[in-house]
């Protein structure tokens, strides 16, 4: 018998969960000290900047838990679809679209008592998104168009329509750039500082705000929906098998749509991040690539909101960390990261398979010599 | 005497616990064809895949003209002079005819003169065997039987000299079938060896010289096909010394509960494979369906649990036509109105094997109540559900949050049967319930069945295994060739009646 075939139920659950990704994630941590060192600088020391830039001190680690916001929202976003086996790649699209619903819905009833605008602000986010989703989800389950074309395709028609929207339609005609009027200051939401403010301890400007406690509720929302809820077993079964779906009178239709909607409806709410809590308008190309990125997170955190957290984290860390190398060391672009966090996407997604047949034969045998022993 | 071109002593070969090929002895001589016959599951397919190197058998041995080999993947076998056309065919759908021939036996180039070379060297074989294929064409614009001519040629390239036909004329018109024939006569007057597998007695007597039947993985007997007729093949072929029996009470028939009239219904291939079809069931009635494999029950039951579209025809529950849409059925609906089913292939229909047994223990009631109220999984009940119905069902382990691939084939089956039956349904489609089954379960899923029916269930049994059909049933019809060419009531039918029907050959 070949060494590499595990039975895979033997497999305790922190092996395959816990210890493969953390060997994938350090061989693509070893591949980029490599790159680091070409480029002519000492990985230790990029390293040592990294984690110094993202913890080191309390405006440095509220960036890195304003970057995890984003990649909460669109790493849930991509899980979420996955589980009905959909590859929404079209998170950047529906999260531009996301932010335009927060801004409409601000903007125009900013006069509604503020709470119940940030409400139905992060609605119109969801909406918006998942308006901008149910398109290609309508197309895949009537007409057989995959949603990996139809989302790409709609990311390039959101960002087109935006820019239209930005510069012919919504801009704020006193500026030349293309972005929107701000929201006025009584609707923002509270920043981090603000609240520190109330606690009596000063920092300096960081993006976090209120709406990192959104992302945190979005893990149980979608905890919730995938694992406890009638329509998640629904999705589940259709993405696992959907002849024996329709067999058990499950529409394959419907659960696709629902799935893209909540899908897109997340990726949409990175724009209260953007929006509502940093920069207070609309800006050309806002999403900036956490749309894509958020796959990668998906993928590493295994579309399990409690793998996610830490695959946004790390992601927050990187961001940060990255920004702080770039700025020390000279020779490391900020294209290095980009490359970096490739590396990670490589590892943790495409080469996922290449390690974990050894690593799981490896502890099972492990584990049985102990039982027998 | 001459030695004959293969030669198989003492082949065994299992699959887990079950032994598919058991001390298999057979000669086949140069220049014939060769009929191997028997039901499913007899181990045919298995020991030709073992003479093409797909499998290693666990032991015996194998001779091509009295001199051993070991054959130990495909490749070996093509080496050896041995090619195999499968079920399936095994070709690139969007390549031509010459590019799926030349595939992976292309030499160092496939452009220029070697092509064009290998493209005269296939016209000739076409030639020979007038097999009329225009080698440019598409595999995709090529009918079912010219794919299967294309498999042939195939073979032959690459220097067959013995040719394996796995069922070949289960997908065939009767037409392409008459083809088909000649084509393989040529091929014998050309010297060539020809073993034909099928469970069709009229062409084992039309074609062949030699027939061997299979029985549950043993060899049972080889005879000149003059020596033999149809009759005494059935009988071999499905006769067998103990008899399943299930103790049953006397039939307390009802009134008609379940019909379905004039039903069509097609594969993929767009054949018609369910040709208006109509049947009735009581309560309290076991109809059984007995048939070959591909013989249209499949589909059937695909288009009654509404995963497959109905051509034309509709069904009735308790006298109450069930609309269907867009031509499909509801399977909701259908559940609603007190029908429930165990579909055939319960890997790719009964349940998902990567969830967790309870919630494949819900599936398809998962919406209603206790087990989740205003959409909301109630996990407590349905766990506490499922740890009482797998008890009471024998499924082991009891334990609920296991993935469900982990259990075996029986226990798996168990976990269908008992969400189905739970729900105590007026009608029930059972298809194969006892498939890759162990000895225990099936005589506890026999035994739940016949209580169903003895509390006035109607059900529906279609099963490839003719003790399962004689030992349940009450009623008995035939299917062949997507019609339904015999019933017979059970009281007085024999093996040998059904196993003619079943091959086709008429009253």
């Amino acid at each position: 018998m070949s060494n590499t075939v595990v039975d895979k139920s033997k497999v305790p659950w922190w092996v395959s969960n816990v210890i493969v990704p953390l060997v994938n994630l350090t061989l693509a941590l070893l591949v980029s000290g490599v790159f680091v060192f070409i480029a002519g600088e000492n990985p230790i020391e990029a390293v040592k900047l990294i984690i110094y830039g993202s913890f080191g001190y309390i405006q440095g680690f509220a960036y890195t838990l304003y970057y995890t916001t984003n990649f909460i929202f669109t790493g849930l976003a991509f899980a979420v679809a996955f589980h009905c086996r959909l590859f929404n790649i079209g998170g950047e699209g529906q999260a531009y679209i996301g932010g335009l619903g927060v801004f409409l819905v601000a903007i125009n009833l900013s006069f509604l008592p503020v709470p119940i605008v940030w409400l139905l602000a992060i609605f119109g986010a969801f909406l918006f998104g998942a308006a901008w989703a149910y398109i290609p989800a309508y197309l895949q389950s009537k007409r057989g168009s995959h949603v990996v074309i139809t989302t790409i395709m709609f990311n390039f028609i959101a960002s087109s329509l935006m820019i239209f929207l930005l510069v012919d339609v919504i801009r704020d005609t006193n500026q030349m750039a293309p972005h929107t009027v701000k929201l006025p200051e009584a609707i923002w939401l509270p920043s981090f500082e603000a609240f520190s403010g109330i606690l009596g301890i000063k920092i300096r400007y960081s993006p976090l705000n209120l709406t990192f406690l959104l992302a945190i509720a979005s893990l149980f929302f979608v905890w919730f929906l995938v694992w406890k809820t009638k329509w998640g077993y629904e999705m589940r079964a259709v993405g696992h098998n959907t002849q024996a779906a329709i067999y058990a009178g499950i529409s394959p239709h419907k659960n696709i749509i629902i799935a893209m909607c909540i899908s897109g409806g997340l990726a949409g709410l990175l724009g209260v991040n953007e929006i509502l809590g940093v920069s207070h308008k609309i800006q050309a190309g806002f999403p900036a690539g956490y749309g894509f990125t958020g796959i990668a997170v998906a993928l590493m955190g295994r579309n399990h909101p409690i793998g996610i957290l830490p695959a946004a984290f790390l992601f927050g860390i990187l961001y940060q960390g990255g920004s702080e190398v770039t700025f020390e060391m000279p020779n490391i672009t900020r294209y290095m990261f980009v490359a970096v966090q490739g590396l990670i996407i490589l590892f943790s997604g495409a080469l996922e398979n290449l390690f974990r047949p050894q690593i799981e034969s490896f502890f099972v045998k492990r584990l049985n010599r102990e039982v027998s022993a | 005497m001459v030695s004959p071109i293969l030669e198989l002593t003492d082949i065994n070969k299992s699959f887990g616990h079950v032994q598919a090929n058991k001390n298999i002895n057979l000669k086949i001589k140069k220049g014939t064809i060769h009929g191997i016959i028997g039901e499913n599951g007899a181990g045919k397919s298995t020991l030709m895949s073992i003479v093409f190197g797909l499998y290693q058998a666990n032991s015996g041995s194998i001779k091509i003209n009295g001199k051993e080999i070991n054959l130990r993947s495909p490749r070996d076998s093509i080496i050896n002079g041995i090619g195999m056309v499968h079920q399936h065919f095994m070709l690139v759908e969007n390549f031509t005819v010459l590019e799926n021939i030349i595939l992976g036996f292309e030499g160092e180039t496939v452009f220029g003169e070697k092509l064009q070379k290998a493209k005269e060297d296939l016209q000739k074989l076409c030639n020979t065997y007038n097999f009329n294929i225009d080698l440019d064409a598409t595999i995709s614009d090529l009918s079912v039987g010219f794919r299967q001519r294309v498999e042939i040629l195939k073979s032959l390239y690459r220097g067959a000299e013995i040719l394996i036909l796995d069922e070949p004329t289960g997908v065939l018109t009767p037409q392409e079938v008459d083809e088909l024939f000649k084509i393989l006569r040529s091929l014998k007057e050309e010297g060539k060896t020809i073993v034909l597998i099928t469970h069709k007695l009229i062409e084992i007597m039309d074609l062949t010289s030699e027939v061997s039947v299979m029985r549950q993985g043993e060899m049972v007997g080889h005879t000149k096909t003059e020596d033999t007729n149809k009759e005494k093949l059935a009988e071999m072929m499905v006769g067998r010394s103990v008899l399943l029996r299930v103790d049953k009470k006397e039939i307390k028939k009802g009134e008609i509960i379940f019909k379905v009239n004039n039903l069509s219904v097609k594969d993929d291939l767009d054949v018609t494979r369910v040709k208006d079809i109509n049947l009735e069931i009581c309560s309290g009635e076991i109809l059984g369906i007995a048939g070959v494999t591909g013989n249209g029950q499949t589909e059937l039951l695909e288009a009654l649990s509404g995963i497959r579209r109905v051509e034309s025809g509709n069904i009735e529950l308790f006298g109450e036509k069930i609309s269907d849409h867009n031509n499909f059925l509801n399977p909701s609906l259908l559940k609603e109105k007190g029908l429930a089913h165990v579909p055939e292939d319960r890997q790719r229909m009964g349940l998902i094997s990567d969830f967790k047994a309870y919630e494949n223990l819900i599936f398809g009631y998962h919406d209603q109540e206790p087990f989740s109220k205003s959409s909301i999984l109630n996990n407590k009940e349905i766990t506490e559900y499922s740890k009482k119905v797998m008890q009471e069902y024998d499924v082991r382990p009891n334990s609920p949050n296991l993935i469900t691939s982990n259990f075996s084939g029986g226990n798996q089956q168990k976990i269908i049967l008992s969400r189905e039956l739970n729900e105590n349904p007026k009608v029930l489609l059972v298809g194969q319930p006892t498939r890759g089954v162990d000895i225990g379960a099936i005589e506890f899923i026999h035994q739940r069945l016949i209580d169903m029916r003895d509390r006035g269930a109607a059900i529906l049994l279609a099963s490839v295994e003719l003790d399962e059909i004689l030992s349940l049933s009450d009623r008995i019809i035939v299917m062949f060739d997507g019609k339904i060419v015999g019933e017979k009531d059970n009281k007085n039918v024999t093996d040998r009646e059904l196993g003619l029907l079943m091959a086709g050959v008429a009253e």
